[in-house]
């Protein structure tokens, strides 16, 4: 990269069920100014905005970005649109870090958010498509096949998905913005929870949810400036694969293979369990959490559940992940990937409140989107790269 | 900036289409590799733009990654836009110095749903959607007030409907074409007053594709590089009431940012799929009579709704390439009224 990238701004909205105390704009507007008050600008500050969410269907507005123009403070300037399925919150950011990188401008407003109240999520992703057979089960029922494959593949105990949910439901009480907060969370009631699609249970899975994530993003020299300590973008990758051939490895896919191994290249990263502090990791249910650490080289392949068991991406583990909480706790779809980044920001700017991992310097951002397809990270540094 | 020169350009034959998207991509995907010169695998970034409501479903650009071959992955991005900006974000990308090369390509096939009905999503959902204005009437209410503001008539619209279906006859690629009398053009009723069926958007489904290189790998593969000079765009706010219809400040800005206005143009491809959108650019962007507009005939004659913009700019490379011409203006726009421009200088070496 040319140009050095530095977060200095972060807003997340409080995400929920339903935000009805909100318009669409209203709510775009809450985590854009948000991040524009944490670095002490406003959006007369801003250069260009790269806006991304999941489909449109979702709110059913067509390009609602350009609806949006003008609550974001984007008219007169460049509005650019992501849409890389689920993946697109992380996406959204690399575009906008894309502009920081080549020298194009000075600072770039990035926004990720979803109003699933406005419709549908269910129906959004199962419309009957022409020439084809319509799953009509949701996301849940795309993904129960490849977790299954993966029990079978690495014998992880049946339990390792609740242990997971029940510590990211543990983190969540810990994080104000969080969707889910249940406080009297335990392992039986993830247990006892209803079978949805086996072997996902109810309270192993995302919620639907409202919310946006914005962040204000600046070159080196005003980064450096900024009133906090900005978070040092260090490397960003992007790898996409087909949805289906014979051969491919969907549990364990090779585009996220990939996208990790050129991230800890540009990161010069060899160790990336030893040399990263913490990450947020794209986890909508339980058991993705194991799948992914092997399919980031954080374990051995067939290992992955090891760590959930052992405790290590716990809080207060070797390896902490999804300290907000994560996605299980709030999915506000086109934003759950920029939270992913915001919150690995937060962790080297130490700003992470009750859930700050102590002294992290190095963390990471992960999102992935279609079926197990497209992939989007960034690593962060408390220094400069 | 790194220069960045256009490779090559390709575009389905604009028709009403029984394949689906991929199909429609997948040969037009070939035929911009072969003309590039690189392999699929030389390939260093891949964009796209579409659109999930064209298609009816979520996530339509899945499946069209199969259109372009995303083994072993690929790094590739998409866009919600017209392709016009999946080629901004690749030139970006080439910026930042990551990569050398990109394939962009976009698609939209319009023809099994209602496009007016369609098109009313994108307006204000709380306030404008519910009364289901059709596109063509809230490009009515533009023309008419652009008529009354300017001076112009209802004759100088259908000049520019005449003249560019007249240049559509030499483009295979053009849906509305001939020759047509201005008289009789007249005579026909209004669609959407003062609109007539000539004023406004032939539609069409189809896919396009480019290859775009930074100048160390064009200069190599092509014999009369076409660099992108220059490339901006801007938004304008939505609300019809709030912004001055008969203009388009985002397209004079995002103009002068590309650097119009330095030097002189051969020609224009300009993304006007209504014939008073043609005047509001003219003006706007300051090209005078010296200046051909559309000799592809343009988003009037064929509007393939997420590629048209992208095939204005490969409409002017092509023809750049060629030697037709050696400088030219390129546009695209999106949402409605002229809301949101791209605008880029092509120059040949």
């Amino acid at each position: 990269m040319a140009h050095l990238c530095g977060v200095i701004g972060i807003g997340q909205t409080k995400y929920d069920a339903k935000r009805i105390d909100v318009s669409m704009p209203g709510l775009v507007r809450e985590a854009a100014l948000r991040a524009l008050e944490d670095a002490e600008l406003t959006f007369a500050d801003i250069d260009a905005v790269v806006i991304g969410k999941a489909p449109d269907t979702f709110e059913g507005v067509m390009l609602p970005e350009n609806y949006l123009a003008d609550a974001l403070g984007a008219v007169g300037k460049p509005l650019l649109r992501v849409h890389t399925a689920g993946s697109v919150g992380g996406s959204t950011a690399n575009v906008a870090m894309s502009l920081i990188h080549a020298g194009i401008h000075d600072r770039v407003l990035t926004i990720g958010w979803e109003k699933q109240s406005e419709s549908n999520a269910m129906w959004g992703l199962t419309i009957s498509p022409p020439f084809s057979v319509a799953v009509v089960a949701g996301a849940g029922g795309y993904f129960a096949p490849l977790i299954r494959a993966y029990i079978a593949r690495s014998g992880a105990p049946e339990d390792t998905g609740i242990r997971t949910a029940l510590k990211d439901r543990l983190n969540a009480l810990k994080n104000p913005y969080a969707h889910l907060q249940i406080p009297d969370i335990d392992f039986d009631k993830i247990a006892n929870s209803p079978m949805l699609w086996d072997p996902i249970r109810y309270l192993e899975s995302c919620p639907s949810s409202d919310g946006a994530c914005a962040m204000v993003l600046a070159r080196e020299d005003l980064a450096e400036r900024a009133p906090a300590p900005p978070a040092w973008v260090h490397a960003t990758a992007m790898r996409s694969e087909p949805n289906q051939f014979s051969g491919r490895d969907a549990v364990n896919p090779q585009a996220g293979r990939d996208a990790a191994a050129d991230l800890y290249k540009q990161g010069r990263i060899t160790n990336p369990r030893a040399e990263i502090d913490c990450a947020e990791i794209y986890v909508p249910f339980s058991w993705f959490e194991a799948m992914w650490m092997e399919n980031l080289g954080f374990a051995e392949e067939g290992a992955g559940w090891k760590m959930v068991y052992e405790g290590a991406t716990a809080l207060d583990g070797d390896m902490p992940i999804n300290m907000s909480g994560g996605v299980l706790s709030s999915n506000p779809i086109g934003a759950s990937g920029m939270i992913r980044y915001a919150e690995a920001a937060l962790q080297v700017r130490g700003q992470a409140g009750e859930h700050q991992v102590d002294g992290a310097r190095k963390t990471m951002g992960h999102a992935y989107g279609g079926g197990s397809q497209y992939f989007s990270m960034c690593l962060f540094g408390k220094d400069k790269p | 900036m790194r220069d960045v020169g256009i490779l090559s350009f390709a575009q389905s034959n604009a028709r009403s289409e029984t394949r689906n998207e991929v199909e429609i991509l997948l040969p037009v995907v070939k035929e911009a590799l072969v003309q590039s010169g690189l392999a699929r695998t030389e390939i260093d970034f891949t964009c796209s733009g579409s659109s999930d409501f064209l298609q009816g479903q979520p996530f339509a650009f899945v499946m069209a990654l199969d259109g372009v071959g995303a083994w072993p992955p690929i790094k590739e991005s998409h866009v919600e836009m017209d392709g016009a900006w999946a080629l901004y974000e690749a030139w970006v990308k080439i910026q930042t110095g990551e990569v050398s090369s990109a394939l962009i390509y976009s698609f939209g096939k319009t023809s099994p749903g209602d496009l007016a009905e369609t098109l009313a999503l994108q307006l204000d959902p709380y306030c404008v959607t519910q009364l289901w204005p059709d596109a063509d009437s809230v490009a009515g209410i533009q023309a008419r007030l652009y008529l009354d503001r300017s001076g112009r008539s209802e004759r100088d619209l259908a000049v520019v409907a005449a003249r560019s279906r007249r240049d559509a006859v030499d483009n295979p690629h053009a849906v509305a074409k001939g020759d047509f009398d201005v008289e009789k053009l007249l005579a026909e009723p209004y669609r959407t007053s003062p609109l007539r069926d000539h004023d406004c958007p032939t539609n069409s489904d189809g896919a396009t594709v480019m290859v775009i290189a930074a100048a160390d790998v064009a200069r190599v593969l092509s014999k009369r590089p076409v660099w992108i000079r220059g490339i901006d765009h801007r938004i304008d706010p939505p609300a019809l009431g709030v912004r001055d219809l008969t203009r388009a400040p985002s397209a004079e800005l995002a103009a002068r940012k590309a650097g119009v206005g330095k030097g002189r143009f051969d020609f224009a491809e300009l993304d006007a799929p209504y014939t008073h959108q043609e005047l509001i650019l003219r003006d706007g962007l300051g090209l005078g009579d010296d200046v051909r507009i559309n000799p592809s005939g343009g988003s009037l004659c064929t509007r393939t709704l997420f590629s048209c913009g992208l095939n204005r700019i490969g409409d002017a490379f092509q023809r750049i390439a060629r030697g037709d011409g050696d400088r030219a203006v390129a546009h695209a726009t999106q949402g409605h009224c002229l809301q949101q421009n791209l605008v880029c200088v092509l120059e040949g070496e």
